[in-house]
């Protein structure tokens, strides 16, 4: 069985800052880690191995080449193999094009039986990526994949819901994106850093996985970022001061005066 | 550079490891309980950080002294008394079997060492030979296939929960450091008990007792290394040693750093930010510079060892220099918290006790001088 | 869709230098140059006091655009109820329709769910597109994204509105891959534009850090999922009567190609956050999981509910369905508590548009202060309880 699994490299975001009077992100310092949700979708993968060796586990992401050191972390964790879809010509892509230069990508590795892929990467938190590439490749797909039982050509899920969950029964090919419920991702191991870096990284551009450049990037984003800026931030209020038992009567009582209580 | 993108990976490993699984309650419970999580040192066992430096085919890594610098120095970041469990599989229990086991014995015992199933104590100080490490009086004489050991250890760290201890005992009296022999101890033997476990000032966590041993019959087969020999193979396992703990002070002294900067930024006193005050914004750049030296002299000591160098004079002076630093970086750090500082409630507090040892442990900054000294005057 | 800049116009002022976004422009010889980074956003087009920067055509469509019409909600229902978002989607469609000046239409996919249309025609949809199936009693990709992926190549709407909720954030991308269209995901505003009256999608993106506006010049139709509990809801018009289209439904073997097995609801109460009033909230400063007890307690006192931010999530402390900001679910009620919450940006994204907010810290300096009506710096296991008793005391009194 193969097992392919797209991720991402991701600024964290939780480190990002903006810089207050440009109104632009400082990206200065802030480390590039493999996206959250795709970390899931790895362990997934590798829960598989895990029970039965003989599968074979590729990960593909589109970016620049430093991703290919997010790539030595998904081999370190115990994939066989990586492809990185970098190219000038795939800059500025948005979800739609992304999913385009994936699914070229995979056809080209071909014969895939399961794809994972992360919910949604947190630098954009649009999980459109994982559905957009299924429809491109005509296989069935499931979001929200919070625990995957895999019992031959059938795949058992469960699909969660902001209230519970489906169980969603999928042949294979299919491709199923995960959220951080699925499992709780692997270390890499030392020893697995070193062996990740006796693997192969191969690297593709537009021409390699059939594409002409018009088919990627900007030129083939129907959207566009029209203009970004810092979310407005709500004026500080007013701080309380006094003692515990002061301030809580005077929050209570600034409440009532507005009528919110 | 000293360090490859694969060592900046391991980093990270043991970077997000440390974040993840040494969370403050877990390390507020370890502080007050005095007992460290098995669970978390199964997961120590299994991202292969007690056998950094050991062959695969012995369930280690392979990988070398930087890796073993990296890991230590991240996990010390996060909780000294971590790493203390991390640095005793490579270097004070598996490095006197490394340096001298026979297969069998490394299979035996080293093995289940750097999985985590076992733990390994190393035993050498005793009440009345500390730095003077030949100075022991603790004896082993032959009785047909056996050794019987007699004898005091003191402050083995482990050694209340450890199943084996390196012993090292004299085996000829006339001689002095060289007629030390190392044995491989079974905690369970007739005869080896343990002290009470001592009342430390930081590193709590990790238990620290005597070992005593009366009348324990020890087979042959478990001798270290040759008759006699055994002084060469604790003073090199010290050198080994010696990094580690000097990779513990970096660490810890980042923490403190990075507390400081952090608690400097956010305290408001006279109307502004304790950062804008000359007098706090110095000290914190000679914190910052001071932990710098120490790492470059880490770093280049740890390189020398990973290319085959002499690394004796290097090991004691990055040992010296970042113990020595890590405490005066980590009493700037309470400094500069003032009150809070002096409070349970906030991390120096901890750094500040935990760090105190290191100029202590594995060989005095004052035998590290010796060290020095010695190489530099020998000829 | 790029932009150039027209070298014999610049004068090399740097104007559009310092306000990129993106720092993707640089000057070389006294000549603004485009970088990699650039977006196509267009900010420099308009800062350029010489009209040197243009923008460029971008990616042309096969269609013609000016034969779509129409704003479309999605209407998801589950059981044969609808979600409350499809009220709120009717709501900012009304506007968005009224503004383009076209007609709000609803469409609406189940099995025997014919009674909710006259429930969209109340709340504001003109005509309301029925799919009824058996196939088509819950939600599944292949079945909805079929019909309505052929509704859209008939009657061509220009607009499309989905709920972002686990469902619309399935269908939406799989519709707008059939469509070869754009898609902005969790859209926290959208405006028409006055002169082209083309859609601008406004989303937090970078974890709540930066909002894009994002447009979709050349493909239709434009599709936008929008965050529940962001838009207001549609007034809702007892008598109002609209115009039923029945779609032809027909599936054949294998166009459905998943099954659902089991539908399983959570048996813990639902955190309905959407929908609430009051939100006790807590953060990493509660120190232990039974701290949400005592925040029920508040809760309850104020008719509210419990919520959490991601810290507490993340170490197990509470389910994930509590877990309000970026990742989370996104807020509006009338009194937000924060309690031993710092504030991180991805949590302030999910919050910051309720009435009040009253932040309880030990950190004076924690960000959440920044946005806090009423702040009190203090240890929030004696503040709550001081609140408590001084309610108790009010109720006392009354």
């Amino acid at each position: 069985m193969k097992v392919l699994v797209c991720v991402k490299q991701v600024p964290d975001t939780n480190e990002v800052k903006i810089d207050p009077v440009k109104g632009t992100l400082i990206r200065e310092g802030v480390p590039s880690i493999l996206n959250p949700d795709d970390a899931n979708a790895l362990e997934a993968a590798l829960a598989l191995k895990d029970k039965d060796p003989s599968i074979n586990i590729s990960v593909i992401t589109m970016g620049p080449p430093q991703a290919s050191v997010m790539l030595r972390e998904c081999l370190s964790m115990g994939a066989d193999d990586a492809y990185l879809l970098s190219d000038r010509a795939f800059g500025g892509a948005d979800t739609c094009a992304t999913s385009t230069t994936l699914a070229a990508g995979i056809r080209k590795i071909g014969d895939v039986d399961i794809i994972f892929a992360g919910r949604q990467a947190i630098d954009g938190d649009t999980a459109q990526v994982g559905p957009q590439t299924a429809q491109r490749l005509d296989l069935p797909v499931v979001t929200y994949v919070q625990d995957v039982q895999v019992n031959g050509d059938t795949v058992t899920v469960q699909r969660q819901m902001e209230d519970g969950y489906e169980v969603i029964e999928v042949q294979t090919p299919c491709l199923l994106t995960a959220v951080k419920e699925l499992n709780e991702p692997r270390y890499m191991s030392i020893y697995g850093i070193a062996q990740a870096y006796k693997k192969n990284i191969t690297v593709w551009n537009h021409d390699d996985v059939n594409l002409s450049p018009e088919d990627c990037g900007l030129t083939a984003s129907p959207t566009q970022v029209w203009r970004s800026f810092t979310p407005p931030t709500k004026g500080k209020g007013e701080m309380l001061k006094g003692s515990v038992k002061e301030m809580a009567a005077e929050v209570v009582a600034k409440l009532k005066e507005k009528h919110a209580i | 550079m000293v360090f490859t993108e694969q060592h900046e990976l391991i980093r990270k490993l043991a970077r997000d490891f440390a974040q993840k699984e040494l969370t403050p309650d877990i390390l507020d419970q370890v502080e007050e309980t005095g007992v460290f999580p098995k669970e978390i040192l199964n997961k120590m066992g299994k991202a292969g950080f007690f056998g950094i430096k050991i062959p695969k085919e012995l369930g280690g890594t392979g990988a070398d002294t930087r890796a073993y610098v990296i890991v230590m120095e991240e996990i010390a970041r996060v909780s000294a008394v971590a790493s203390l469990y991390v640095s005793s599989p490579n270097s004070l229990s598996g490095g006197p079997l490394q340096l001298s086991g026979t297969p069998e014995q490394l299979e035996k015992y080293l093995r289940p060492v750097v999985t985590g199933e076992k733990i390994l104590a190393f035993a050498l100080t005793e009440p009345g030979a500390g730095s003077d490490a030949a100075g022991m009086t603790t004896t082993a004489v032959a009785d047909g296939d056996y050794y019987v050991l007699n004898g005091r250890k003191t402050f083995i760290t482990m050694a209340p929960f450890s199943d084996f201890a390196i012993v090292y005992a004299k085996t000829d009296m006339t001689k002095g450091a060289k007629g030390i022999t190392a044995f491989i101890v079974d905690m369970t033997l007739e005869g080896v008990s343990c002290g009470k476990p001592e009342h430390k000032m930081g590193l709590i966590g990790c238990g620290t007792s005597d070992i005593i041993l009366e009348n324990v019959r020890v087979h042959k087969s478990d001798i270290l290394g040759e008759m006699n020999q055994g002084f060469i193979n604790a003073m090199k396992t010290l050198d080994i040693g010696r990094i580690g703990v000097a990779a513990q002070s970096i660490g810890v002294a980042q923490a403190a750093l990075d507390e400081t900067i952090k608690y400097a930024k956010e305290r408001k006193q006279f109307g502004k930010r304790i950062a804008d005050f000359q007098g706090i914004s110095f000290m914190i750049a000679e914190m910052a510079t001071k932990l710098e030296a120490a790492k470059q002299l880490l770093y280049e000591a740890a390189y020398k060892k990973d290319t085959n160098q002499n690394t004796t004079m290097a090991a004691s002076m990055a040992k010296w220099f970042a113990s020595e630093a890590c405490n005066e970086i980590c009493a700037k750090a309470v400094q500069i918290h003032g009150g809070y500082g002096y409070m349970k409630e906030y991390r120096v507090e901890r750094l500040y006790r935990d760090c105190r040892v290191f100029t202590i442990y594995e060989g005095t900054s004052q035998v590290q001088q010796m060290v020095i000294a010695g190489q530099l005057l020998k000829k | 869709m790029g932009v150039r800049v027209i070298n014999d116009k610049c004068k090399g002022c740097t104007k559009c230098v310092k306000s990129c976004p993106f720092d993707a422009i640089t000057m070389v010889n006294r000549l603004a140059v485009i970088g990699n980074a650039c977006t196509g956003c267009g900010v420099c087009v308009e800062v350029c006091p010489f009209d040197a920067i243009e923008k460029t055509e971008g990616l042309a469509s096969k269609i013609d655009i000016k034969d779509y019409k129409g704003v479309w909600v999605f209407a998801e229902q589950r059981e044969g109820q609808l979600m409350p978002v499809v009220i709120e989607l009717l709501g900012e469609g009304k506007k968005l329709a009224a503004e383009v000046g076209t007609e709000l239409c609803a469409v609406l996919c189940g099995d025997q769910v014919e009674d909710l249309v006259e429930e969209l025609y109340t709340y504001g949809a003109d005509k309301v597109y029925l799919a009824d199936h058996p196939e088509l009693k819950n939600y599944r990709t292949d079945a909805y994204t079929k019909v309505i992926y052929e509704a859209i190549t008939e009657y061509k709407p220009e607009i499309i509105l989905l709920g972002a909720t686990h469902i619309g954030r399935d269908l939406g991308p799989c519709l707008a891959v059939r469509c070869g269209t754009g898609l902005t995901a969790d859209c926290t505003k959208l405006e028409i534009d006055p002169e082209d009256k083309k859609i601008k999608q406004t989303r937090p993106a970078f974890g709540g850090n930066l909002m894009a506006t994002i447009v979709c010049p050349n493909h239709r139709p434009q599709m936008s999922t929008v965050r529940p509990g962001v838009m207001e809801k549609a007034k809702y018009e007892p008598e109002r009567k609209g115009e039923c289209v029945k779609l032809t439904v027909e599936f054949k073997k294998n166009d459905i190609r998943t099954k659902i097995v089991e539908i399983v609801k959570k048996a813990t109460e639902m955190a309905s956050l959407t929908e609430a009033e009051v939100i006790v909230s807590g953060g990493r400063g509660l120190a232990k999981p039974e701290g949400f007890e005592l925040l029920k307690q508040l809760a309850e006192k104020l008719g509210g509910t419990v919520a959490s931010s991601r810290a507490c999530v993340d170490s197990g402390w509470i389910d994930h369905s509590y877990q309000v900001g970026q990742t989370g679910t996104t807020v509006k009620p009338r009194i937000y508590v924060a309690c031993g919450i710092s504030g991180a940006i991805q949590h302030l994204a999910g919050m910051q548009s309720s009435d009040y907010i009253i932040a309880i810290n030990k950190n004076e300096n924690a960000p959440i202060f920044e946005v806090a009506d009423y702040g009190i710096v203090g240890d929030l296991y004696q503040v709550i309880p001081a609140i408590m008793e001084e309610l108790d005391n009010i109720a006392d009194k009354n």
